[in-house]
């Protein structure tokens, strides 16, 4: 199966580029503006400093020239941060138009008498309503979500997915619903539309790639308080500042307070807040994962128990054969024989495996007549293969064999199928015409790597719960060779329910993913619950996020997404305050020097003079907004590990770098400023 | 030199030595498993009718009532003082604005006083009005960090405790035992407590002197203890009735940070995780001995200006008692400042430049330095969640407290708490100055005229109450707004803490795991310094910049004003 590169762009493409800078200037609009209360604040103060420079123009002052240069700086300030928005939703868009390529128009058959194929009359798609129930047919384009009500086909979800592979779709089962925007490979499927054109699955993808439907999420909501909060303080840190000064004898040019106000407030996280949670919706989209809302993107951040199904997501969906055991003096090669011959024509992936472990044990060559294949049934619960010569070689649960054989167990072979069996494996015992020559270790293949992946969520402090059907005593195997904390064993939907809610009474957030209607309630219950797009309506209902690749190892990539998001709003939050101290010593200086001379020594970055310290803090501010937008967009850099690695790290990076980044760059842009005569 | 350090040192360990066994026994008082006073508890919460325990709002509304019944009584007490008993000096009741002034002071806990002591007020003033309010106006603080542990510690609960309980049992089991305790030993160390006005003396000239006497020792001991700090004389602890030796000096000093920090370690064990208290002391201790090597070292280093005409070995000695010297009145400033106490023993209108700023900045930080008995450790704690909320984010997860989530209504209020400081400061001062109230009370030109201002509103909104001197406060206008500010630096921080308190009683802990980010250890609480400075100090910088930095720059240069 290939898999296509989902749809993606560059970090600064000329198609999204362009837009953007127009973006940037509609977004000046108040309304849109008054969502941010820093940029809000920065734009008043951008009008008034421009009304400012317009008079000290108009009356010839002397601050006209570097009023003017910080003025057009302040308007920078703003329109760097919509800027770094609009880049963000443009990459957005990018992805939504492709999405918006695939989405349907045209009419489709509606069944005026469902189970009757034959009375349809042709309706627009965007007629449909839920409930309708439409004919499907090969090479038509589904034109809504919904659930299949009879027949089976095979769909490509390409469009969705990025998976080339058509996949089966049929009624009843956890397979049963099908996206809009897909297309049918072969034959045909009766469906009910489930959801009205604009709230389907495309549309929702659509809306939130684009932001259109972009709540703020509970911790950017806390962020942006507290963000309002510290831009009220340093309001009246410089509102009060005239009294002070003339106090002391000097005036202070209200441009420079404007700049002042500016440089202090978090312009920084400001500026890029919405950015980064755009981009974190637009990470999530590009795993091919669907959220319902930012808050359970948020949560997945905070998960302490993922719950995880055993088959599919720790193991191989299929068991596949480890090893050949003789038993009753047969020899190895024997075994392997009749097993592999018995495995020819066995379609089945536990066949197969059976055969590829025959040939690269043994070496077997392909033969010309395989003989006459014997399909499993559920009566005799065997296959096998009635041989060219008349004999017959059957495999299948012990218990079957013995009984078509008419044999009791001898010591050896019980042993045998018991030690596969408590290392979590299946037996299957071979016998050759009426001899048993041995039994087949099918064992359930653990996917590689992914007990590396348990380990780095340890790490991360979350704890994996495996979820199984089998025994526990095949479950406790599994789990000690995937590397899982805990397992529950023969797992019903009521077990799996009743253990999220213990976890939760302890104050744990539980994330799980499921696609059956019976896990409906586990997925409701739990804190994130991801349903896999191949799943039933009922569990995509439940769930809030849902996994378009119908891939449950996708819950560590969303726990990750998640945490990345909440760690780029705080390392740029840090950087932003901490950038403070370096602009307080670049322009308190500035201001004071001419009432008291000896404040010159707080010019430690020796500054050329009052206004090229004003100034440079002020293009630094809004310049460090544009270096930024990589880091908001792609999101800090994360690994997982310990809460106390992480923080030290991130402190190191962003906090002392906020300290010390802005000295080295306002005086860089000091020299600049100086070199150009601008100041 | 080395004889100050050592002396320091040794303050340290006594410190130490003090707060382990205290903290302990508050703790055990907070959670009711101290009781041997169990019959006149009830009597008195019988009395009152309190009952059961209060959700947040009925904690706060029962405090607010309390503190303006006080008020009402304390501010009818002084206005009248002259048609009440016990005043053989004939003093006449104080002016409404002074009363108002006054009587707001001793209610927030922070006895600032725009009046001289011993000329102004009546034996019964001080010992029925003030010495009650030094009481009342501590236990109200500890109750509040008896109700925000409580709330912090509990899991899904709706209720902080009962006002009233805390305040009687916080009274009878812990100030006033200590305060009898304290004031026996320094009337052992030659304090004077009496009901008569004063003695005549002869002095060596063969001129008759007045010496006024009073109750001293019992209001000294509840006013060092209780972080309240209001002398009986105007020159407070340098009088030497209120501070005789360098003993009673040394114990005095001592007992300025005993409860603040003894508190800290309390609520460690109320919170069920002692790490969590040694991570509050140990923030507070760096700040407090960064603070004390600063101030030691700028009165240390002197004033070139003083060149010529006194020694320039022996520091800034200027209003300063040559009993105490540099170290035993640099550790009280920093202590009384820090902790929001606000008595002093030397004239911090005399430090140097320097000292003064780090004697202000104290203050300015919100007064979480150890801070005032009970509401230095609240304040302490809004911090920590704003620090939580920040450092959290960068860890990846929805930041959390002791296992309770930071969200936005948390945030909101402590949000909140970030704006009363630069209001009660900035803004007032700024006002005073517009109106031209500031230029008329003001007793010097220049940078440190604007220190005498900047730090009399700081000494308010800090609940602190030192005084740098060289500021007429007794006017309408500023015991006006300087009553507002104390009421505003009081009850802003103590409504929103108690409120988050509530909420985080309401929430459900989740148990820690390596992805927990862990507010205990080193790192956390090197970020917790770096936010109080940040978030702290930025707001102050231009003020201070104008104010005591220009002075200091200007003091180099060889300028004065």
């Amino acid at each position: 199966m290939t898999k296509q590169a989902s749809p993606d762009v560059g970090l600064f493409a000329p198609d999204i580029i362009r837009p953007a800078l127009v973006q940037s200037f509609v977004k000046l609009d108040p309304r849109s503006l008054a969502r941010n209360p820093v940029m809000f604040a920065t734009a008043l103060v951008s009008v008034l400093a421009t009304i400012l420079t317009i008079r000290e123009g108009l009356a010839g002052g002397p601050t006209f020239w570097i009023g003017l240069q910080i003025t057009i700086w302040l308007w920078f300030t703003v329109l760097f941060a919509n800027f770094a928005e609009a880049v963000a939703e443009g990459r957005g868009k990018a992805r939504a138009d492709a999405f918006r390529a695939t989405k349907s128009s045209g009419k489709s058959r509606l069944l005026l008498n469902p189970p009757d194929h034959e009375l349809f009359e042709m309706q627009d798609v965007e007629l449909l309503e839920p409930g309708a129930v439409i004919l499907v047919k090969a090479g038509d384009l589904i034109p809504a979500d919904g659930e299949i009500i009879s027949g089976v086909a095979s769909v490509n979800e390409s469009a969705i997915t990025g998976e080339s592979a058509p996949v089966i779709r049929e009624a009843g089962g956890d397979r049963s619903s099908v996206t809009g925007g897909t297309t049918i490979v072969s034959d045909w499927l009766v469906v009910r539309v489930t959801a009205r054109q604009g709230d389907t699955f495309l549309d929702r993808m659509i809306a939130m790639v684009e932001g259109a439907k972009r709540q703020k999420t509970p911790n950017e909501i806390a962020l942006n308080i507290l963000l309002a909060g510290l831009t009220l303080v340093f309001l009246l840190v410089v509102v009060t500042l005239p009294f002070f000064a003339s106090w002391s004898g000097t005036s202070l040019p209200v441009i420079y307070l404007a700049a002042l106000f500016v440089t202090l407030i978090p312009t920084t996280i400001g500026g890029l807040l919405s950015a980064i949670g755009i981009a974190g919706m637009d990470r999530l989209v590009k795993a091919n994962v669907i959220a319902k809302s930012g808050r359970a993107v948020e949560a997945a951040g905070d998960i302490d128990v993922l719950l995880l199904d055993k088959t599919g997501t720790i193991t191989f969906g299929n068991r596949m054969a480890a090893a050949f055991v003789p038993v009753g003096g047969a020899s190895d090669r024997e075994v392997a024989e009749a097993a592999w011959l018995s495995s020819l024509a066995d379609e089945t992936a536990e066949g197969r495996s059976i055969v590829e472990l025959g040939s690269k044990l043994h070496g077997f060559n392909p033969v010309a007549d395989i003989g006459t294949f014997v399909p499993f049934t559920a009566q005799t619960r065997m296959s096998g293969v009635d041989l060219p010569g008349g004999d017959s070689i059957r495999k299948g649960a012990s218990d079957s064999v013995l009984k078509h054989l008419g044999q009791s167990a001898t010591a050896e072979l019980a042993a045998a199928v018991k030690t596969i069996a408590n290392a979590g494996g299946t037996p299957l015992v071979v016998a050759r015409g009426a001899r048993i020559l041995g039994v087949i270790y099918l064992k359930d293949i653990v996917k590689p790597h992914i007990r590396e992946r348990f380990a780095e969520l340890r790490k991360m402090g979350i704890r994996t719960v495996m979820i199984t059907g089998d025994n526990p005593l095949t479950a406790a195997a599994i789990a000690a060779e995937a590397g899982v904390d805990d397992f529950l064993a023969e797992a019903t939907p009521e077990a799996k329910l009743a253990l999220i809610r213990k976890e939760q009474a302890e104050g744990k957030l539980v994330a799980m993913c499921g696609d059956g209607s019976n896990d409906a309630p586990a997925l409701a219950q739990a804190d994130v619950g991801v349903a896999m797009n191949s799943g039933t309506p009922a569990a995509k209902e439940a769930g809030n996020l849902i996994d378009l690749d119908s891939d449950p190892t996708k819950l560590i990539e969303i726990v990750m997404v998640g945490k990345q998001l909440l760690i780029s709003r705080g390392a740029l939050t840090t950087f932003s305050i901490a950038n403070d101290v370096a602009k307080y010593f670049a322009i308190l200086p500035a201001l004071f020097v001419a009432a008291y001379p000896g404040l010159g020594l707080l010019n430690v970055m020796g500054l050329a003079s009052p206004q090229s310290a004003i100034l440079s803090a002020i293009i630094f501010n809004a310049l460090v907004i544009v270096a930024l937008i990589p880091i908001a967009l792609k999101g800090v850099a994360y690994t997982p590990s310990s809460a106390s690695a992480l923080l030290t790290r991130n402190l190191l990076v962003y906090g002392l770098g906020g300290l010390i980044v802005p000295f080295i760059g306002i005086k860089a842009i000091d020299v600049a400023v100086n070199a150009l005569g601008l100041a | 030199m080395q004889a100050d350090l050592l002396q320091a040192g040794l303050y340290a360990l006594v410190l130490l030595a003090v707060a382990v066994p205290l903290g302990a026994y508050i703790a055990r008082v907070i959670t009711g498993e101290i009781a041997f006073l169990a019959p006149m508890e009830r009597a008195i919460l019988g009395a009152s009718g309190a009952s059961g325990p209060q959700r947040w709002g009925a904690y706060a509304a029962s405090l607010l009532i309390f503190n303006a019944v006080g008020f009402a009584l304390l501010f009818a007490i002084l206005f009248l003082q002259n048609r009440l008993p016990l005043n053989p000096q004939g003093f006449d009741g104080l002016t409404w604005h002074l009363a108002f002034n006054t009587a707001v002071s001793f209610v927030t806990n922070t006895n600032w006083q725009s009046y001289g002591g011993e000329t102004t007020l009546s034996h019964f003033s001080q010992m029925v009005g003030l010495t009650t309010q030094n009481f009342l106006s501590a236990a109200s603080g500890i109750a509040v960090a008896a109700a925000v542990a409580r709330g912090f510690a509990a899991r899904q609960a709706t209720t902080i405790g009962n006002f009233w309980q805390d305040l009687v049992r916080i009274v009878l089991y812990v100030l006033l035992p200590l305060s009898v305790l304290f004031a026996l030993v320094l009337l052992a160390l030659g304090m004077p407590q009496t009901l008569s006005a004063s003695v005549e003396a002869t002095t060596l000239e063969g001129a008759k002197q007045t010496l006024a006497l009073g109750p001293i020792a019992s209001q000294v001991a509840i006013k060092m203890l209780g972080t309240n700090g209001g002398g009986f004389f105007n020159v407070n602890g340098a009088h030497p009735f209120e501070n005789p030796n360098a003993f009673t000096n040394f114990l005095q000093m001592s007992a300025i940070l005993a409860i603040p920090a003894a508190l800290v370690l309390s609520y460690g064990r109320l919170v069920g995780d002692r790490r969590q208290g040694y991570a509050l002391f140990a923030a507070m201790a760096i700040l407090i001995v960064t603070a004390f090597v600063a101030l030691y070292a700028a009165e240390r280093s002197g004033n070139p200006l003083h060149t010529g005409f006194a020694d320039p070995s022996a520091g800034n000695m200027e209003g300063k008692e040559v009993r105490f010297g540099i170290l035993g009145s640099a550790l009280w400033a920093v202590a009384t400042t820090a902790a929001s106490n606000g008595s002093v023993n030397a004239m911090h209108d005399s430090l140097t430049p320097l000292g003064g700023l780090v004697a202000m900045l104290n203050i300015q930080l919100g007064e979480i330095v150890y801070g005032g008995v009970g509401v230095g450790l609240t304040g302490m704690l809004l911090f920590v969640i704003l620090t939580v909320f920040l450092a959290g984010l960068m860890v990846g997860r929805t930041p959390e407290y002791l296992g309770k989530k930071i969200e936005a209504r948390e945030i909101k209020l402590a949000a909140l708490t970030l704006l009363i400081m630069p209001v009660g400061i900035l803004v007032l001062a700024a006002l005073a100055i517009a109106t031209g109230n500031a230029q008329s009370s003001v007793q010097d030109a220049g940078p440190h005229g604007l220190s005498e201002l900047i730090y009399a509103y700081t000494s308010a909104t800090g609940n602190n109450g030192s005084a740098f001197a060289g500021f007429n406060a007794n006017t309408p206008w500023h015991n006006t707004f300087l009553g507002l500010a104390m009421i505003l630096g009081r009850f802003g921080y103590i409504l929103p803490i108690l409120a988050i308190a509530g909420s985080l009683a309401a929430k459900t802990p989740a148990a820690a795991t390596a992805g927990t980010f862990p507010t205990h250890g080193p790192v956390f609480v090197v970020l917790l310094i770096v936010t109080i400075l940040i978030v702290g100090a930025l707001t102050f910088l231009p003020v201070l910049a104008l104010g005591p930095i220009a002075e200091h720059v200007s003091m180099l240069r060889g300028t004065s004003f």
